[in-house]
């Protein structure tokens, strides 16, 4: 793996950038994180961190929408702004060559964006078609469901919004998330590319120079909705989503964490796609992955299958679950080693993954995590590690969501946690 | 960077593009099979063969070809369209020996029975997946309408009923007709050397049959049709147009590329100021697609059922201002910065350039550099715009409707 140079530093305002210039590339990315997502929504307003992101490009500074948006398509900057429950993400990506005119741009859009009654309507009316569209996709459906029966609210909040909230939001609203949430310190840049530290350190600070911290509005906890729970729905398939806690990204325990879940579903020889798909036929899509917020996080797993062999694919679901931490073996571990390996040096020829990386890393561990540093700690992996975390964080209870024509029996939930 | 050709002795066309300064190298199999190539009784084969491929053969298991990709860390995996199915993975290079191994068995699977009747299983789960999605029952729709009678109106997927009803004798024969050294091509990117690649490719890739294939390209005439599949758990109208456009040699095809994102980009598009932007609904684009002698332009809407007349009839103007005045300078030269960065960015990785290598070699038998393509977008001028439009004007001819409504009223 070839080294990695990383250039941080911090602006006046508390604006952390990060830098990793990149060789073999022609393109430079961008991508900015800002702590302001649907968590920050107040309660009965669900949707106005979308209705926010999708407001932000709709004209900044001396630009209006079709000027910002010229201006930008101009530069060849290939863009999206992102509402999640945690962040509002801006990523950007271009020739290298463009990217210091880019920033300027990219800053307008979070420093000066117009906010106003003339985009508030048109806005509001894409965030509840997008809401229309997601239940057009039961699979999309039932992430926001299984999200809000695993997390407590706000940390459950949809990050699209919530249909029957929409209409009463406003553009007050909009503009009090703004002003409260939208605040440099807390907020990370990441650029990487082919670009100089040196030279973008001075574009970042010139660009970002009328940005003032804010006191940060700190959230409290309220209720997780009930499971399991069935949504009825006419379709062909029974879609099964299934939520268990682990440990967050910046837990000591990981990348521990993560050898389970990729022992499950990992690759087309984890035991998941083995045992449900390859096995029985049970299923086309099958999946499992670790969900982070900063400070906890679940795993999600899914299923979609024809309904009446939705029960069997649940209960066998379940039942590889309870046994992950047996019959471990070397074999196993190392092939989700080598998938790791080649991941993380295929990141080296993409700008925006390592934007997004940089952005994600000081968000979550106040650091970036090195290319080199990731795989040793991989690499020093034991089977004996993992089947300890496995046992030690067995779910004695999981979420179960499902969306089809009929319900499931979810009795095969009610195991307890395997003892050593 | 570097390109390369080469033919083995079985006829299997091998290209390359090799760059020192990545780190990985993908290579695949082009296959030039697809949907169309099938016949009503075999609906769903070549898709329903692309599964089948990774369960090995006598030697090398479906357990083996699943382990080993995961033992090399591939990034992997098959598609099948309606001309071409492809085989891919990208590796680190000291893995491409064993990863060209596996792909090359792939090409010549034992299509065993057990193996054959537990993934028909899977095969019907995928069935009833996109049947639950409307962006994908709307594409299925439009494609059989405005291809009636014609093989590209062959559904990739086929129907519960036709891939219940396949045999693996039908599959065995479709594979030896199809899966014939001279009808594919093994494409790699990245970095590696010409020279080992060779000696791979003729070591793994030589017993692969010899012979070519013939492919019927009959002239498509759609006529104008609306068809509507109406299901009312359905929230969201969802609705595609097609037209006929550049077929997949023409020249007209760069011109059609670009115009489609100056009029039906899903941002900073005409399309986008005068539907998405204003909240009219939830996505609108058209884009221009390429096939082996046809070509199509494809529009997409979703939109609330009550509101589909009125923004149909936005884009039907929209087109139609397009098809009588043209374009201005200012959008197509913000058009090709746009696709100039795209180009440049995808090529960056070498999954990324293997799909526009492998496509431009089985399509034209042609080489084209990213360097090439940017050349490329760059000279197209407004008169290579008003030369496609005359030809070629933006009008729809077919109509599908996916949603809750049981009528439409477009004129």
């Amino acid at each position: 793996m070839s080294s990695q140079k990383f250039e941080s530093f911090s602006l006046p305002s508390g604006l952390q950038v990060v830098v990793e210039p990149m060789s073999g590339v022609e393109s430079a990315a961008v991508t900015l994180m800002i702590p302001a997502g649907s968590v920050f929504d107040q309660p009965g307003k669900s949707g106005t961190a979308a209705i926010l992101s999708e407001m932000l490009p709709r004209g900044a500074g001396d630009l209006t929408a079709r000027e910002l948006s010229a201006a930008m398509d101009n530069l060849g900057l290939q863009r999206s702004v992102s509402g999640g429950v945690g962040y509002i993400t801006f990523s950007a990506a271009t020739t290298a060559d463009r990217i210091a005119e880019a920033i300027p741009l990219i800053a307008s859009i979070i420093t000066a964006p117009h906010l106003n009654e003339q985009q508030f309507g048109p806005s509001r009316e894409l965030v509840q078609q997008a809401l229309n569209a997601i239940d057009d996709e039961p699979q999309q459906r039932l992430g926001q469901f299984l999200r809000r029966c695993s997390y407590s609210a706000p940390w459950g909040n949809p990050a699209e919004g919530t249909l029957v909230n929409i209409p009463d939001i406003t553009l007050q609203d909009v503009q009090q998330h703004y002003n409260s949430s939208i605040c440099p310190n807390h907020s990370v840049i990441g650029v990487a590319g082919n670009v100089n530290a040196a030279e973008l350190q001075d574009t970042v600070a010139a660009a970002f120079e009328g940005w003032s911290p804010k006191e940060v509005v700190a959230l409290d906890a309220d209720g997780v909705e009930a499971s399991p729970k069935h949504v009825e729905h006419d379709s062909a398939q029974t879609h099964i989503g299934l939520a268990w806690k682990t440990v967050p990204y910046r837990h000591a325990r990981y990348f521990e964490a993560w050898a389970t879940v990729s022992l499950l579903s990992g690759g087309m020889s984890s035991r998941l796609f083995t045992e449900v798909r390859e096995k029985r036929g049970l299923c086309y899509a099958i999946s499992a992955s670790i969900n982070t917020q900063k400070d906890q996080a679940r795993v999600f797993g899914y299923a979609g299958t024809t309904n009446e062999r939705a029960q069997e694919t649940l209960d066998v679901m379940v039942a590889e679950i309870r046994r992950l931490h047996e019959g471990i073996t070397e074999d196993e571990l190392q092939r989700c080693k080598a998938r790791a390996k080649s991941t993380l040096i295929m990141q080296q020829e993409s700008t925006m993954s390592r934007s997004s990386s940089l952005a994600r890393d000081t968000l979550h561990l106040g650091r970036v995590l090195g290319l080199q540093e990731i795989r040793s700690r991989i690499d020093s992996l034991t089977v004996d590690q993992v089947r300890d975390f496995a046992l030690e964080y067995a779910p004695d209870s999981m979420v179960l969501v499902t969306i089809g024509p009929d319900a499931l029996d979810a009795s095969c939930l009610k195991g307890t946690a395997p003892a050593e | 960077m570097q390109f390369h050709q080469h033919t083995l002795p079985n006829g299997l066309q091998v290209i390359a593009e090799l760059n020192p300064s990545v780190h990985s190298v993908a290579a695949g199999f082009f296959v030039r099979t697809g949907a169309r190539d099938e016949t009503e009784a075999v609906s769903g084969v070549s898709h329903f063969l692309e599964h089948m491929a990774f369960k090995g053969d006598n030697r090398i298991s479906a357990d083996d070809v699943n382990r080993i990709f995961d033992e090399v860390g591939a990034n992997y995996n098959a598609s099948t369209g309606e001309e071409v199915t492809i085989y891919y993975a990208a590796v680190l290079p000291e893995y491409l020996d064993a990863t060209m191994e596996l792909l090359s068995v792939m090409m010549q699977p034992s299509l065993a029975q057990e193996d054959f009747d537990m993934e028909k299983n899977v095969i019907l789960e995928e069935i009833g997946m996109y049947d639950d999605l409307p962006s994908f029952t709307v594409y299925d729709t439009i494609m059989a309408t405005h291809f009636a009678e014609h093989p590209l109106g062959r559904s990739v997927l086929g129907t519960k009923e036709s891939v219940a009803a396949l045999t693996s004798e039908q599959m065995q024969t479709y594979h030896s007709n199809r899966y014939r050294a001279g009808n594919m091509t093994l494409v790699v990117a990245g970095n590696t050397d010409f020279d080992s690649l060779l000696a791979m490719a003729e070591k793994h890739c030589g017993s692969i049959p010899t012979g070519q294939c013939e492919r019927d390209l009959p002239e498509s005439i759609p006529k104008q049709t609306l068809r509507l599949v109406t299901k009312g758990s359905i929230v969201q109208q969802h609705v595609m147009q097609m037209g006929p456009a550049p077929k997949g040699t023409d020249e007209l095809r760069y011109a059609a590329e670009l115009l489609s994102v100056v009029v039906g980009d899903d941002s900073g598009s005409r399309l986008f100021w005068e539907l998405v932007d204003p909240g009219h609904v939830d996505s609108a684009d058209v884009g221009y697609n390429e096939y082996d002698g046809a070509g199509t332009w494809m529009s997409y809407l979703g939109c609330q059922p009550d509101r589909v007349e009125e923004n149909i009839a936005v884009m039907t103007r929209v087109f139609e201002e397009v098809n009588n005045n043209g374009i201005l300078q200012p959008e197509l030269e913000q058009a090709q910065n746009k696709v100039a960065s795209r180009i440049v960015l995808r090529g960056e990785r070498p999954m990324g350039r293997l799909s526009s290598l492998g496509g431009n070699w089985v399509y034209r038998k042609e080489y084209k550099s990213v360097a090439d393509d940017l050349k490329t977008v760059r000279a197209l001028s407004l008169a290579d715009i008003d030369a496609l439009l005359k030809q070629y004007p933006i009008r729809m001819s077919t109509t599908v409707g996916v949603g809750p409504r049981e009528q439409l009223d477009i004129g």
